[in-house]
């Protein structure tokens, strides 16, 4: 394979694999959606619940995006520092949301700050957005791929809390987001927590943590106690599907941490929405490729 | 029990009727119109291309395939956060005499004001289902303001029993959010206070 045969092939694939992201959720959401909606006993909730579902349905079948904010284009790379194609990443992952948009189709959410003009081709400065780790010793390219809505993007908060106020501030502060701007994303959220030292750590954080699946739990054992007293405690809010009351509140909630200078203790909340489009792709150096957020799937 | 319908134009006596946790079908037409439009009504005075008097409106941006000249497909539609079209909304419906605001989410005081005063209601389509919300699109009419792009652009639409819509705020001075908030942040005082002596790692 030529370096630009490689380049068209990643191209490709990602374009496909992103479109295809914003028509079908991913595994673990729709287990969780489905286990939600059958432990519902709201009346209303239970409505929303099978206009959700059947809305998935028509999406799958119509072959359309199943929600019409298909977000700004994000991408988690972890590099590989041996992966061939590196320094073509960049250019390949914004030709991919280029083609993705026209084919799929996508909506067009790509406005040029300052200048206040939407470009019409879902790219612009900065957008897709793409966070790096380069991975020593490794060939691979690991990426998620996320559709950033407005609405789930809109409750975003970080703030940095005095030592003082302590894990209790931290959850304050999550609790807070919940019932003034959470209620507004489209629940049962996924709910994405940084704990770290500054704002940028903290925020990069709880955006990392809505890339990991369903059911996984933060290693150390006291951040897992958090993110089970917070699904706990945000479900018995009660705020159910579309904010409008119901058992849950909550598809889960995840925290993600780093050290803090002993001054400060910074926090960061970012939540997904129901329809929480993310993607997991893992491709080799030859560009084979494994999905493992969508079952079944090749292009 | 039969599936209640509201067909524009859309009378006041249609509005006093109908209350907060109802919920309705909309058949007619039916315009999305969001942030920019809004600003440009409000602030720039600008008259909007469209006439909303005993109409309805969508807090959306759609996904559009054109289909040659002047003709379009809609693929996806479903509501945007309202709270941003708040500072707008009350002058918004006395400027337009709309009478049913669709959107997502929770509305304030001004839109309140503006739902009581001129007869009107805002509801909530159960917001992510755009695929089922597009379905009930029969055509697409007219698009005003092209040059906002195509989520900003105002789509006037043809639409057959479009729903469901949850009625959040109703003609009588009801709010749902606004209630649902009360016990929500009551309910957060007591979560609070049960999760704080797990929390306490700094010693």
């Amino acid at each position: 394979m030529t370096k630009a045969e490689a380049v068209e092939k990643l191209t490709d694939t990602m374009a496909k694999f992103y479109a295809y992201s914003g028509k079908h959720l991913p595994d673990d959401i729709q287990k969780k959606l489905a286990e939600l909606s059958a432990a519902e006993t709201n009346p209303l909730a239970q409505s929303i619940y099978a206009t959700m579902k059947k809305n998935q349905e028509l999406a799958n079948e119509l072959d359309r995006p199943s929600c019409q904010d298909t977000g700004a284009a994000q991408f988690f790379l972890k590099c590989g520092a041996n992966f061939p194609y590196m320094g073509e990443l960049p250019a390949i992952l914004k030709e991919a949301v280029r083609r993705a948009t026209k084919e799929a189709p996508l909506r067009h959410n790509a406005v040029e700050t300052f200048d206040e003009y939407n470009t019409g081709e879902n790219v612009a400065h900065g957008i897709p957005s793409i966070f790096w780790e380069i991975v020593p010793d490794s060939d691979k390219l690991d990426i998620h791929t996320y559709m950033a809505g407005g609405g789930c993007t809109l409750p975003g908060h970080a703030k940095v809390l005095m030592p003082g106020e302590g894990y209790e501030g931290v959850v304050k502060y999550v609790l807070d987001v919940m019932t003034s701007y959470g209620l507004n994303a489209c629940p049962p959220l996924l709910v994405g927590v940084g704990v770290g030292t500054s704002i940028d750590t903290a925020a990069l954080q709880s955006k990392k943590a809505l890339m990991r699946p369903l059911g996984s739990h933060n290693p150390n054992p006291r951040a897992a106690k958090l993110e089970e007293l917070l699904t706990e405690g945000i479900d018995k809010l009660g705020l159910g599907p579309q904010g409008l009351g119901g058992d849950h509140s909550v598809m889960g909630v995840h925290v993600e941490n780093s050290a803090r200078h002993p001054s400060v203790i910074g926090v960061a909340v970012n939540v997904g929405c129901w329809a929480h489009r993310r993607g997991h792709i893992v491709f080799d150096r030859d560009l084979n490729y494994t999905i493992d957020s969508h079952t079944g799937v090749h292009f | 029990m039969a599936k209640k319908i509201l067909t524009t134009p859309i009378s006041a006596e249609d509005i006093e009727a109908l209350h907060v946790g109802d919920v309705v079908y909309l058949t007619g037409h039916l315009t999305t119109c969001r942030d920019v439009a809004h600003r440009r009504l409000v602030e720039e005075k600008r008259a909007l291309p469209v006439d909303l008097k005993d109409g309805a409106i969508l807090h959306a941006g759609p996904i559009i395939r054109p289909m040659g000249e002047d003709s379009y497909e809609m693929v996806s539609v479903g509501p945007t956060t309202s709270m941003r079209m708040e500072k707008f909304e009350e002058e918004f419906i006395h400027e337009t005499g709309v009478r049913l605001i669709i959107g997502k989410g929770g509305m304030g005081a001004g839109t309140m004001r503006g739902c009581h005063d001129c007869k009107a209601v805002q509801a909530v389509f159960p917001a992510g289902n755009a695929v089922l919300a597009a379905t009930r699109v029969e055509k697409i009419e007219s698009v005003h303001w092209k040059d906002l792009g195509m989520p900003e652009s105002l789509w006037t639409c043809k639409v057959n029993e479009f729903g469901p819509l949850i009625i959040t705020i109703d003609a009588h001075n009801r709010n749902l959010f606004e209630e649902k908030k009360v016990i929500y942040n009551e309910r957060k005082e007591k979560v609070f206070a049960e999760i704080c002596p797990q929390v306490r790692f700094i010693k």
